[in-house]
């Protein structure tokens, strides 16, 4: 699903973010990316949703290196990929429905066939009553779960995930991971950075650990305790 | 259709509904954003009023200008038709052989209607016109000349025509001097051949302000809405779909601009008219002035409307691109 050949990542100015990294997640997979901030998480997960290009090497979706797409083709590509961001990036001013809808909008759909998928993304997580509100008016864990919501709304292959659970506490974090979980079982492809080694202990996921923009482990996370350093 | 992933739906295009169904989709969805944006003016009145206000008053004078050109130059297309040419004949010519003149230039098809003014009621008509009164008695000899006035038939009476025709008349013997009377007729021209380039070049100025003041508008706009648009990038919106919001609204600017300009160009008119109206009756003429025909009207608001999609257009050009999420 996501596959990186020997992928760096050199940001103007010469700071080496990304060097050489391999890995490949396979479709239907759920994978957990770790690391100090500043190792290079968000760097690689930009590369995946096109914010950033590599320096060198290739990034593959779904077996489509993403150098060959064009500025243009970029929106197309983000459809595929449902993004949740640790600072949600809701629409303040705009209630909990629209939010959601906005995929939605942009791609088009009716008003009809809009509400439907809305309401459904809405109920899956637990929102359901809240559609009405705005953001500003739920609290941290509620604002996370719009944002996934609106990830998840029109049915992507792929999340990407950075920190979604940075500001929340365990309990909530573990309901948000959950919550993953769930997609993944309906068959979606998930990943997700985090820096939160509890979380990640908790479970048995493959997790990939980069350090200083180098991947130093790659397996489940029984293996990993012992590389952290 | 995706693009990475075969066969997975992306959009409305592939959810199945039918053809019209997806046309009147697009219309609906251009409408929704036509009202968002009249309404965003709308939330916003004050700085919505300068701007469209701004726009208005700027297409307002060069409107205003090319009336006036338009007006004047109907008024003068009434003098033209009344050319008339002067034949002052020579001192010489004799009563019998003037009147062989009038005869065969009676014949001549240029010409509508003559009339022969001769020297003695020349100088009757003089004496009692100018003033001067018995000190005219004292003259010895009469020292005006006989006169023909020539109306040139219509299709003659242009100048060109008519300073043809002049040139013919000039030719016969009796004949000492032609005079045409348009060339001052010709100097309004010319003025008004300047006044035209005025209203061109103070147009295209203000046109190009205006598009600067709309793009400065838009840019503004655009930053106001960094977040959102950020956020419509990362969800995947197209540029277009982005756009499309800013154009409306530079589309809404224009139009609203353009029906102030309309009505400042009525208020403008209706308040000048008076004055007119003196002016024209110092030449005893009667004279209305014309408005902003239908045409002209439509020209103006196209104009205007035009005028705010270009200012928007480049200013969504330029500074959508430069909002990337990173």
């Amino acid at each position: 699903m996501i596959k990186f050949e020997q992928v760096s990542k050199t940001y103007p100015g010469g700071q080496r973010a990304l060097s050489k990294v391999n890995f490949h997640i396979e479709p239907g997979e759920m994978a957990f990316l770790t690391g100090h901030s500043g190792a290079g998480k968000s760097t690689l997960l930009k590369l995946i949703s096109i914010m950033e290009r590599p320096t060198v090497g290739r990034v593959l979706i779904n077996g489509h290196d993403l150098n060959t797409i064009t500025r243009r083709q970029i929106a197309y590509i983000r459809r595929d990929i449902g993004m949740i961001f640790q600072s949600h990036q809701l629409l303040m001013d705009k209630t909990v429905f629209d939010n959601v809808a906005l995929p939605l909008v942009i791609e088009g759909y009716t008003h009809k066939e809009t509400t439907k998928r809305v309401q459904a993304a809405l109920d899956m997580v637990g929102l359901r009553e809240k559609a009405r509100a705005l953001p500003i008016m739920l609290s941290g864990g509620e604002q996370q779960r719009v944002g996934i919501a609106r990830a998840v709304v029109n049915k992507p292959p792929l999340l990407l995930a950075d920190e979604p659970t940075g500001n929340l506490d365990p309990k909530l974090s573990m309901e948000i991971i959950r919550l993953f979980e769930d997609f993944n079982q309906a068959g979606v492809s998930v990943f997700i950075a985090t820096h939160d080694l509890g979380l990640i202990a908790r479970m048995k996921y493959r997790t990939l650990t980069l350090r200083n923009g180098q991947m130093i482990t790659d397996g489940l996370t029984e293996d990993f305790g012992e590389n952290w350093s | 259709m995706s693009l990475l992933f075969k066969g997975r739906p992306q959009g409305a295009s592939d959810v199945r509904i039918g053809f019209a169904q997806s046309v009147s989709m697009f219309f609906v969805s251009h409408l929704r954003q036509a009202l968002g944006s009249l309404g965003e003016l709308w939330r916003q009145p004050a700085a919505s009023i300068m701007t469209i206000a701004v726009l208005g008053l700027s297409i307002t004078l060069p409107s205003t200008l090319y009336i006036l050109v338009k007006n004047t130059e109907k008024i003068s297309a009434g003098w033209e038709q009344a050319s008339e040419i002067s034949l002052f004949l020579k001192s010489s010519v004799s009563e019998a052989q003037s009147q062989q003149l009038l005869t065969r230039l009676g014949t001549w098809p240029e010409i509508d209607s003559l009339t022969f003014i001769p020297a003695d009621e020349a100088l009757k008509e003089f004496q009692h016109l100018s003033g001067l009164g018995d000190a005219i008695a004292y003259l010895e000899a009469n020292p005006l000349p006989d006169v023909v006035l020539v109306t040139p038939v219509e299709k003659h009476a242009t100048p060109q025509a008519a300073r043809l025709l002049l040139n013919k008349l000039k030719e016969q013997r009796e004949v000492d001097i032609g005079k045409l009377d348009i060339e001052w007729l010709e100097r309004l021209y010319g003025l008004l051949d300047v006044a035209r380039e005025l209203v061109t070049l103070i147009g295209s100025l203000l046109f190009i302000a205006v598009v600067l003041i709309i793009g400065n508008t838009i840019r503004l706009n655009i930053l106001n809405k960094r977040d959102e648009i950020l956020v419509m990038k990362l969800v995947g919106a197209t540029d277009a779909f982005i756009h499309r919001p800013f154009l409306y609204t530079g589309f809404w600017y224009g139009l609203l601009g353009g029906l102030i300009a309309w009505f400042a160009v009525i208020l403008i008119l209706w308040w000048m008219d008076s004055s007119i109206q003196a002016f024209a009756a110092l030449y005893q003429k009667d004279f209305n002035i014309t408005g902003l025909t239908g045409a002209a009207l439509l020209t103006m608001l196209a104009l205007s409307i035009a005028l705010g999609l270009v200012g928007s257009l480049i200013s969504v050009q330029r500074h959508v691109r430069e909002i990337e999420p990173k």
